[in-house]
């Protein structure tokens, strides 16, 4: 029986890890696909992240506010890369790669968690574009083995995370054309009602209640503690990912029941 | 005359082999309209079985809902000898299913497209570059394997679907349209890989087409639809002869329905007109 099962979760793996595959593929055929996504977090860093580092109080005292808002950037191109993962999804069924995914055998799930995982490995190229930069910048980065594993962790939960809620908002609009105009609505209050550029604590009550209920603030709360020599987590790295690991299996079990009705 | 109904009238006779598709009063509903209408059917192993019919007859509508990609809205249907309602997953490890779509990922290579749906059909590790290779050598795209789809031609990319469709040597194959919009050389040759796959994995096929020169050669049997029924079903041969003398499919049909095959809707024009446009 335990053979069994493990003979069937191996199969599970290599289910996922082939929808993932097949997106690392991609990034090898169009590697200029990833420079070009990576110019944006960039200059959020040089020109915002130098303008308001001579503000006084927008971070911690002990922190310089480029330190600050590195993990905050980090955390936002990962978020911008995985909310329109969804209009990939329509262009799939569009096309008709889709059902290729959806007439195999593969558990709904395992292609959910593929699609989850393809969007990670994308959100971890984009952090290493952003490391480099911030080291060139005199970000105080740590680069602690166990830390970094920890920072990869949480960038492939985040990238999991939203790029499933896109899917489960695409399996809803159903069309390009609607979900350009909802991915834009939803980045802009995911973004600023979260620590990303500011702490919670400059936030009118109403707005600290919404960031507390954002999964980006605990990925970014998560991404301070591991990310920089002088990081300091607020709720504490365990509740940080206690919290997006709940929320990824949440959107993961929705999109499973979601995904396979976008053929339909 | 063969007509819908119980599933015994439309089992062929003639072939000993096990049913492998049985479909009871199978109906899809979109709102008001009845896609499929209460489809009794049952087709045999290694038998190339046609569902013929204009644009939107609900030929793809009964495909997909064969394939588990559409819940039917009553009725049901055994699939590979798996219940459709109740172990989809059964179903599909057991069938092939090439889309009327375009299917391959146009941003992979042939070769990365094989190597995805022989992970997604668990084929074993030590397995896959064999019959990958195999599946390269016999649609014959070894030599651009390593080219990205997107530079492939139609025929190609129809060939490399059916590749990727069949790598796990499925029991059932559908084809949906398999060579719309291919010009004759690509779409003959088609055909002959669907000859092909029938006699090497002792396969039914079932394809669907709106071309009756191309039912007529293909297929051991087929079933007429219109208006989401089955209106006749039977070898060509059979069909032919009972609409008389010298009779072709086109004449069946226009019998059976009162419809020139080729009249339609706005939709059935442009298509039709795009498909002149590439076969020129």
């Amino acid at each position: 029986m335990s053979t069994l099962r493990a003979a069937a979760m191996g199969g599970y793996l290599t289910q996922v890890l082939a929808v993932a595959g097949a997106e690392v593929s991609k990034l090898r055929h169009d590697p200029w696909e990833l420079v070009s996504r990576a110019i944006q977090p960039v200059l959020w860093l040089v020109l915002f992240g130098e303008v308001m580092a001579q503000v006084r109080g927008l971070a911690p005292h002990h922190v310089a506010y480029l330190d600050f808002l590195t993990p905050g950037i980090l955390a936002q191109s990962v978020l911008f890369v995985a909310i329109f993962y969804g209009i990939s999804a329509i262009w799939e069924r569009d096309l008709g790669v889709l059902h290729r995914y959806l007439a195999s055998p593969a558990p709904r799930s395992a292609l959910v968690c593929g699609k989850a995982l393809s969007s990670s490995v994308r959100a971890l190229s984009q952090a290493l574009v952003i490391y480099l930069c911030a080291a060139l910048l005199g970000v105080h980065l740590n680069h602690a083995p166990a830390d970094t594993a920890y920072a990869i962790l949480l960038i492939v939960l985040g990238a999991g995370l939203f790029s499933t809620f896109s899917l489960i908002i695409a399996c809803i609009v159903r069309t390009r054309e609607r979900f350009m105009g909802i991915g834009q609505v939803l980045t802009m209050p995911i973004f600023f009602a979260s620590n990303a550029i500011y702490p919670i604590a400059l936030m009118p009550r109403w707005l600290r209640w919404i960031s507390s209920a954002n999964p980006l603030t605990y990925e970014v709360d998560g991404l301070r503690a591991v990310m920089l020599t002088s990081g300091r987590s607020t709720y504490g790295l365990a509740h940080d990912v206690a919290a997006l690991v709940l929320t990824a299996a949440l959107m993961i079990a929705i999109a499973s029941r979601m995904y396979p009705r976008m053929t339909q | 005359m063969p007509t819908a109904g119980a599933v015994p009238q439309s089992v062929d006779r003639g072939n000993p082999r096990p049913a492998v598709v049985e479909t009871h009063r199978l109906t899809r509903r979109f709102g008001a309209l009845t896609a499929v209408d209460a489809v009794s059917l049952g087709v045999r192993g290694a038998e190339i079985f046609g569902l013929i019919g204009p644009n939107g007859a609900g030929k793809s509508t009964l495909i997909k809902m064969l394939t588990t990609m559409l819940p039917p809205s009553s009725g049901g249907a055994v699939v590979a000898g798996f219940d459709l309602a109740t172990q989809a997953a059964q179903v599909r490890r057991h069938i092939g299913y090439v889309p009327q779509l375009l299917s391959a990922d146009s941003e992979l290579t042939g070769y990365e497209n094989l190597l995805l749906s022989a992970r997604l059909y668990l084929i074993p590790r030590a397995e896959r570059k064999q019959r990958i290779g195999e599946a390269l050598a016999m649609m014959g795209l070894t030599e651009v394997r390593e080219r990205l789809v997107r530079n492939y031609s139609g025929g190609m990319i129809r060939r490399l679907e059916i590749a990727q469709s069949t790598l796990h040597r499925p029991a059932i194959i559908f084809m949906d349209e398999p060579t719309e919009g291919l010009d004759p050389v690509a779409r003959h040759a088609v055909w002959s890989h669907i000859r092909d796959l029938r006699a090497r994995l002792a396969a039914a096929v079932i394809v669907t087409t709106h071309y009756m020169d191309e039912a007529d050669v293909l297929c051991d049997r087929i079933a007429l639809i219109d208006r989401g029924r089955i209106q006749a079903v039977g070898t060509p041969a059979a069909l032919k002869a009972e609409a008389g003398a010298n009779a072709t499919l086109d004449d069946v049909f226009e019998k059976l329905t009162g419809l020139a095959p080729e009249g339609g809707d706005y939709r059935n024009v442009r298509q039709s007109r795009r498909a002149a446009r590439e076969h020129t």
